[in-house]
């Protein structure tokens, strides 16, 4: 019966202040559903983007999880190193466009070291191919500089022409360091969103000119070359813990990377980022769900209180549904009735949780991409999002079908005079 | 029989869930523009008697019939219908639906019945006019018309509800103790009013009240205690 969309309209109308409190509550616990959604498809985003536009990584063999963890993320360490030679002969394969060198193994203050060249700055990528950038500063160029990541800055309040000690090894406890020769920090990196910004990056250089004086791993003794002396040494590396490899064509990939397994002067191995992003992912993504699972409890407890709501409303109601019933309406009509509003506040709840996160994205996105590497961009739902938010219009209909349940037997045993 | 606006006869009717009946009635009659008050007190089968002559309920045992026409014989749907197209109700109070304007509230029939909407059209030029005639004559002035319903006295709200009730002019008014939150002075105003619009629309009334004082303006009038065989079972339980 038509007229029983505007009585309903007016209806609630009527209660716009109960229901008004009901939709915003609909309203945020939908935004909520909907930005766990958008940072956990930002997360798992960010994190197979750590790096892009490298078509290979290459390393001493180990399994290619491993390989990713030390060469990406700089968690662990590498169990064996390539040799430089290596590196050398990949950079002149005819296939490959750039190499990036990396030297993994010391750190400052909990935060890894990487040691690596100029290439580094001009050929990394990361996210859909953004370049890295200066904040602040300019890359290294002599031996003892360094170029830090965005949260090393922050975390350790450090500016450029700050003097920093890097210490032997990973791990925070119980660390030699290099106090003899300390670096200055001659830059600092725009935020990325990676480990790049948990990073402390030096030339291989120097990598080589703080362990000139070291052997096996500690300090020799009676043997102390001083900072200012190392430009006598060779500092060209012995051997490398990876590179990154960028080819001229893509499609030559897995030609490239089975030359890099076959060459027998060294045994090498050479692994397609995605893929071990994407193998990563499986282990490190398992917390994903546990978020999806806590915001649809928000959005269970919005309903339960919408629910709760309208049943409650139900008793002031019963005079007016008697009156309704006096003039011809259906016990059915009565269930539409309620049925209906709960369904209306539902979808225009829904609605106005997508309108609440689109404004919040505006007005938050650059905070929060500049606090924590999150890039959310305020967007129309995608269909997975749809999906999602279709289903939580379907529970709020089934869920809005309990009033009415409730109006219709209760319409049915008062008749016309309510026993209150 | 046939010109019988309320026949019901040998009625039984339980309450779901109870034993004994509420409601038995050998006999009760109410005929075309007849005017009947019926007193009862609490307890003796009022609210069931009106559930049964609104089709809102049936009787388990005995007939119904409404202007001939037997109710236990349609659907609940129907029912339903036939209420809002042949019978206009008053209750106690809180008649009205808080959230409508008045005039939608005296055209709530309207909405549900395409019978009373051509009945009112009928009347007037269109159901506007058809509302405003029947608020004039039951004395509330168009100053009124545009408040909020919770802004009109209790004996306002009442002759709205009066006017909600003879939209459409149907056949049956059926009033439960519609004056009983009035004073006495508007009791009689009241009453006044409505008698006057049933005789101009040719309704019958049922007048249900527990005031003996209002009885004596009746043709009939009918004790339901006395012919409801369990109402005095029902005092004791």
């Amino acid at each position: 019966m038509s007229f029983l969309f505007p009585l309903a309209a007016k209806s609630a109308w009527n209660r716009r202040y109960t229901l008004g409190l009901m939709l915003l509550a609909i309203a945020l616990s939908s935004a909520m559903l909907l930005g766990i959604e958008r940072v956990r498809h930002e997360v798992r985003d960010g994190f197979t983007q750590s790096v892009s536009g490298t078509d290979l990584v290459v390393g001493a063999r180990t399994s290619p999880v491993q390989l990713m963890l030390y060469a990406i993320f700089r968690i662990g360490g590498a169990t064996n190193n390539m040799g430089w030679d290596s590196a050398l002969k990949l950079a002149k394969n005819p296939a490959v466009a750039w190499t990036i060198p990396l030297s993994l193994g010391d750190s400052h203050r909990g935060f890894p070291v990487l040691a690596t060249n100029f290439d580094y700055f001009r050929h990394f990528h990361y996210g859909d191919g953004q370049a890295l950038q200066m904040a602040e500063g300019r890359e290294f160029a002599d031996v003892f500089e360094t170029v830090i990541g965005a949260e090393v800055a922050q975390r350790l309040h450090y500016r450029v022409g700050d003097h920093i000690v890097l210490s032997h090894g990973m791990g925070s406890m119980h660390l030699t360091d290099h106090a003899d020769k300390p670096f200055v920090i001659t830059g600092i990196l725009a935020r990325t969103g990676t480990p790049v910004d948990r990073t402390v990056h030096i030339g291989l250089d120097a990598m080589e000119a703080i362990h000139l004086d070291w052997e096996g791993g500690a300090p020799m003794p009676g043997l102390t070359i001083k900072a200012a002396q190392v430009k006598k040494f060779n500092l060209t590396p012995k051997t490398i813990t990876a590179v990154l490899v960028g080819l001229k064509n893509r499609a030559a990939v897995f030609g490239v990377q089975r030359d890099i397994g076959d060459d027998s002067s060294e045994p090498l191995m050479a692994v397609l980022p995605g893929v071990a992003l994407d193998e990563l992912w499986q282990v490190v993504g398992v917390g994903e769900n546990a978020l999806l699972v806590v915001s649809g409890m928000v959005v269970i407890v919005g309903l339960a209180g919408l629910v709760s709501a309208i049943l409650a409303s139900l008793g002031e109601r019963r005079r007016e549904l008697a009156v309704l019933r006096s003039v011809g309406a259906r016990p059915f009509d009565i269930f539409l009735l309620l049925a209906l509003e709960g369904l209306a506040v539902m979808l225009a709840g829904v609605i106005l949780g997508v309108i609440l996160l689109t404004l919040a994205l505006l007005a938050l996105g650059p905070f929060l991409s500049a606090q924590f590497g999150v890039t959310l961009h305020p967007a129309l739902p995608a269909a997975g999002e749809l999906t999602l938010l279709l289903w939580t219009i379907l529970a709020g209909f089934v869920a809005s079908l309990l009033p009415g349940l409730r109006a219709y037997r209760l319409s049915l045993a008062d008749g016309l005079t309510p026993r209150l | 029989m046939s010109n019988a606006a309320i026949a019901l006869r040998d009625i039984s009717f339980t309450w779901p869930g109870q034993h004994t009946p509420t409601l038995a009635l050998e006999h009760f009659d109410v005929q075309a523009r007849e005017q009947v008050f019926v007193s009862g007190p609490s307890g003796s089968g009022k609210s069931t008697l009106l559930a049964l002559i609104g089709g809102i309920n049936t009787a388990q045992s005995g007939s119904v019939a409404i202007l001939g026409q037997p109710l236990d014989t349609l659907a609940a749907a129907k029912r339903d219908r036939f209420r809002v197209d042949h019978i206009g109700f008053i209750f106690q109070q809180f008649n009205l639906i808080p959230y409508l304007s008045i005039l939608d509230n005296v055209l709530l029939p309207c909405r549900f019945s395409a019978y009373r909407r051509e009945r009112a059209l009928a009347q007037g030029a269109d159901l506007l006019a058809a509302a405003h005639a029947l608020l004039r004559s039951l004395d509330l002035a168009p100053a009124l018309w545009t408040r909020a319903v919770t802004q009109l006295s209790i004996g306002q709200q009442q002759r709205v509800a009066a006017a909600r009730a003879l939209i459409g002019r149907p056949e049956i008014v059926v009033a439960d103790e519609p004056t009983s939150a009035l004073d006495s002075d508007r009791q009689q105003g009241f009453l006044d009013l409505i008698q006057h619009e049933c005789e101009q629309t040719g309704a019958s009334l049922v007048f249900v009240s527990h005031d003996q004082r209002l009885a004596q303006r009746f043709d009939r009038r009918i004790a339901l205690n006395e012919i409801n065989r369990c109402a005095h079972a029902e005092e004791n339980a």
